[in-house]
């Protein structure tokens, strides 16, 4: 499914961060995901890509990407089950998750940051915008990652 | 003593010799047997012993055979025998106040008297058919004869001369001694007589218990009982105020004398208050003087006084009248409650009825009359009308009635006590001959013996309870059967109500599933309005190469429209959210001044646009809100932009203050205003007060009713004041701390 497997490095390879950071998108909406994949990929990320929750645990323990963007609303294993898997495993706890859905109904958000995502993103959500929020998690991440 | 000589000359006693002769020489050799008699004679103090004597004498001296000697003794009527010799007569005696008597003529004789032999006339003889002699024998008094007996003598054979003579003198001196034995005996006699009646009389006055005082004519006390010297004499060795008790009662009593002389004859009768000298307590008396003839010691007559104590009579009067008047107060009690009572049996409409243990009517009240006497009332009311035959059935309903009583009253003589009777009879009204059902209640009267002495009887009519009774029976049917269609009511309205709750709850179901829908939908709506703006966007970006003018312009036209569908399905969404009740009030504490600022921060692009200007007014010292914050912002945010939308030119401004317990937010515009009329339209759903296609405005028409809806959540209220061409002001209030309503 995705674009360029074979483009990405890996990230325990060098053991440190990726010179271009690495990004899981996770949706079963092809047209939403290819298009948030193109523009990743515009804006100078690495990206893999995930349709269900089960290949995004995967592709996860596989890639270790440096940030996963999560739908919530998946076929099979839901985002939430997902995103609980991951952060409950030693590997992949580390990773940020931002949680994207198009449901904004009370409870969503606070849902998602109980299974552990760390950001949250309702759609509908400019490509722009979900760079930006990627940018920032990044900045989080590395600076979070620096002081340790 | 009468004298019988007048008598004596024609006596029956017809002398058989003539009188003796007297004789003045004594018999030879009497010399010193008459001093002997003589001294015998002196001797004795006794009538009986000085006859005897003399007999004695006669007999021995002379040998006179027969002798019966009469006189004096205790009668001073009777000559009877005090000593005899030879004489059967035993119980001898003359009556002196007996005419009739043969030997009254003797007493009065001066000489003997001889009585023949056998004499006819000759009653109750000294001596059996033997003639005698009779010898009176006198005393003498103030120098003359007095008769004082006689001798009689029997006469054998002739008295000689000289036996004569000795027994004339011999009866000379019998008669004078025995006189004298006799007035001494008188004597001696009356002075134990007065004796006596002095000791009799001394012991009347003592034992009376009233005191009596005898006064002479000058008021000195002569006499006094016992009692009255308690009153009146100080005694041996008187206390002190004994003795001023006693003076003092002597002063009242002496004055209380002498108030009045009194008239022979007359008698006194005053009241006396003295003190008891015992104990000093007033007695009261009645003094009843009375003036007594008498020579008491040669003076005039003095005044027997008899004290009578009435302090307990009086006591006692008064105690008397009391009580009678208290009788009489009880009687006119007594009489007023039986009056009640009458007035009470008589204005009771039940019968009444008294029955005494015979079965008799003692007492009937005119309702009973009517059931069981009218008929027998010869002047009656209720006395037989009309036909005889109708005369006879009211007889019979009576006797019936009467008869239905009787056997009930009858049982309660026999009862046990202490309990009332009831029973039902059914009495035949004798008037129209109805049957009238009674309940009869029986009381008994019984005497202080506990018998029986009356039944009261009270019949009670119960016709009409019946009659209320089966009234009241329709009416509980009525009831119970109101009741059943009651119930029937409620149970239909139970089931409608069911009914409207189970419609309610699919409603309720319904409008769940209306809000499930609407956010299934927008997500539907968003998931490919996502891909949309995201590809115009990047489009527009040149993400995919450079775009010519016209290109781009349609895509922007592309992107206006999809961002306007958004808002559209954002403003749905949110309205779907406060009416499903799934927009909870979240509180928490923030500061209003950093709110306005994170708005107006927002707003930037937009007011950037509209090249207008957002004056904050904010008063100074505005404390912390605890309140819904993502609320507050979403409202003040929405009310700013519609200011900023829809006003062309002037200002904007945005003014914070406290005012009591609620904070208001004003935005304040130079805009288009909004006429009055269309003040409530503009919170309505989709509505613009322009709605035609060609609007000028923008937006869903949903935003200020959704303000609204989060206002009303909040607790606060949204205010409109516009005037169409002047600019609008909508003031938000709301609670600087908001509590959950509870």
């Amino acid at each position: 499914m995705s674009k360029a497997p074979a483009a990405i490095e890996a990230a325990e390879a060098n053991g440190g961060p990726r010179a271009t950071p690495l990004i899981l998108l996770v949706d079963d909406f092809v047209d939403n995901r290819e298009m948030y994949a193109e523009y990743l990929a515009f804006s100078g990320f690495q990206v893999a890509e995930a349709a269900d929750g089960h290949e995004a645990l995967a592709k996860a323990f596989e890639l270790l990407p440096d940030i996963i963007l999560m739908d919530l609303s998946l076929p099979g294993m839901d985002g939430w089950e997902a995103t609980r898997r991951l952060k409950q495993d030693e590997r992949t706890r580390g990773i940020p998750v931002i949680a994207v859905t198009g449901h904004v109904l009370d409870g969503h958000a606070e849902g998602a940051r109980g299974v552990g995502c760390d950001g949250f993103v309702a759609k509908p959500c400019l490509p722009e915008a979900l760079v930006a929020e990627v940018r920032r998690m990044l900045e989080r991440s590395r600076s979070g990652r620096g002081g340790r | 003593m009468a004298d019988p000589s007048g008598r004596l000359s024609e006596s029956t006693a017809r002398p058989a010799v003539g009188p003796l002769p007297p004789s003045g020489r004594p018999l030879p050799g009497a010399g010193s047997s008459r001093l002997d008699l003589l001294e015998r004679l002196l001797a004795a103090e006794e009538a009986r012993g000085c006859a005897e004597a003399a007999v004695s004498w006669l007999s021995d001296e002379l040998g006179l055979p027969g002798l019966v000697c009469a006189g004096l003794a205790e009668d001073p009527l009777r000559l009877v025998r005090l000593a005899s010799r030879g004489s059967r007569a035993k119980q001898f005696a003359i009556a002196l106040d007996d005419p009739a008597d043969p030997f009254l003529p003797v007493l009065g004789a001066e000489l003997p008297v001889r009585f023949g032999r056998g004499g006819r006339n000759a009653p109750e003889a000294p001596f059996q058919r033997a003639p005698f002699v009779a010898f009176p024998l006198h005393g003498l008094a103030g120098g003359a004869p007095r008769p004082a007996g006689v001798l009689f003598v029997a006469e054998a054979t002739r008295l000689g001369d000289a036996v004569a003579s000795e027994l004339q003198w011999m009866c000379r001196h019998l008669g004078r001694r025995l006189y004298q034995i006799w007035t001494g005996e008188q004597l001696r006699e009356r002075e134990r007589r007065v004796a006596r009646e002095q000791r009799l009389l001394d012991g009347l006055l003592d034992a009376v218990p009233d005191p009596i005082l005898l006064t002479d004519a000058d008021g000195q006390v002569v006499l006094a009982n016992p009692r009255a010297e308690e009153l009146f004499a100080a005694g041996e060795a008187p206390r002190e105020g004994r003795v001023q008790a006693v003076s003092r009662n002597s002063l009242l009593f002496s004055s209380a004398l002498t108030q009045r002389v009194l008239a022979a004859g007359e008698q006194a009768r005053r009241e006396l208050l003295l003190v008891d000298p015992a104990d000093g307590s007033d007695l009261l008396f009645e003094l009843l003087s009375a003036p007594v003839a008498g020579e008491q010691e040669g003076k005039g007559s003095g005044v027997v006084s008899i004290l009578r104590n009435v302090t307990d009579l009086r006591r006692a009067t008064e105690e008397i009248e009391e009580n009678y008047r208290r009788l009489r107060a009880a009687e006119l009690d007594i009489r007023a409650e039986r009056d009640r009572l009458n007035l009470i049996i008589r204005s009771v409409a039940d019968p009444i009825l008294v029955t005494d243990p015979a079965g008799a009517m003692v007492l009937v009240n005119e309702p009973a009359e009517r059931l069981f006497t009218s008929s027998q009332r010869p002047d009656g009311e209720g006395a037989p009308t009309g036909t005889p035959g109708e005369g006879e059935a009211r007889g019979q309903a009576e006797r019936d009635n009467d008869a239905q009583l009787s056997s009930f009253v009858s049982t309660l003589f026999s009862a046990p006590p202490g309990q009332r009777w009831r029973g039902e009879l059914t009495l035949t009204d004798p008037a129209t001959g109805a049957a009238i059902p009674m309940e009869a209640i029986s009381g008994r009267v019984l005497s202080e013996q506990g018998e029986v002495t009356a039944i009261v009887t009270i019949l009670h009519d119960q016709s009409e309870a019946r009659e209320r009774a089966r009234l009241y029976r329709e009416v509980e049917a009525a009831k119970s059967e109101l009741e059943g269609k009651v119930r029937a009511a409620t149970a239909e309205l139970v089931h409608q109500n069911e009914l409207l709750r189970r419609q309610h709850i699919e409603l309720e179901q319904a409008s769940q599933l209306k809000s499930q829908f609407l956010a299934n939908v927008s997500h539907e709506f968003r998931t490919p309005l996502n891909a949309i703006l995201g590809y115009t966007s990047m489009l527009l970006q040149g993400v995919y190469g450079p775009l010519d003018g016209r290109q781009e312009r349609g895509l922007r036209r592309v992107d206006s429209n999809a961002q306007h569908l958004l808002s559209i399905i954002n403003d749905i969404l949110d309205i779907a959210k406060i009416e499903a009740g799934r927009m909870p009030v979240r509180a928490s504490e923030f500061e209003l001044p950093e709110l306005v600022g994170e708005i107006l921060s927002e707003l930037e692009p937009l007011v950037e646009r509209s090249r207008l200007e957002i004056r904050r007014e904010l008063a100074d010292r505005l404390p912390p809100v605890h309140g819904d914050r993502q609320k507050i912002k979403q409202v003040i945010l929405n009310l700013l932009t519609n200011a900023l939308k829809f006003t062309p030119r002037g200002s904007v401004a945005i003014r914070v203050r406290l005012a009591g317990e609620e904070i208001s937010v004003a935005v304040v515009d130079t805009g288009i205003g909004i006429a009055p009329s269309d003040h409530q339209k503009v919170f309505e759903d989709f509505r613009q007060v322009d709605s035609s296609p060609a609007r000028p405005y923008g937006g869903t028409g949903l935003g200020l009713s959704i303000c609204r809806r989060l206002a009303t959540t909040i607790g606060g209220r949204i205010d409109l004041a516009s005037e169409l061409g002047r600019g609008s002001t909508f003031t938000f209030s709301f609670p600087q701390r908001w509590r959950r309503e509870p």
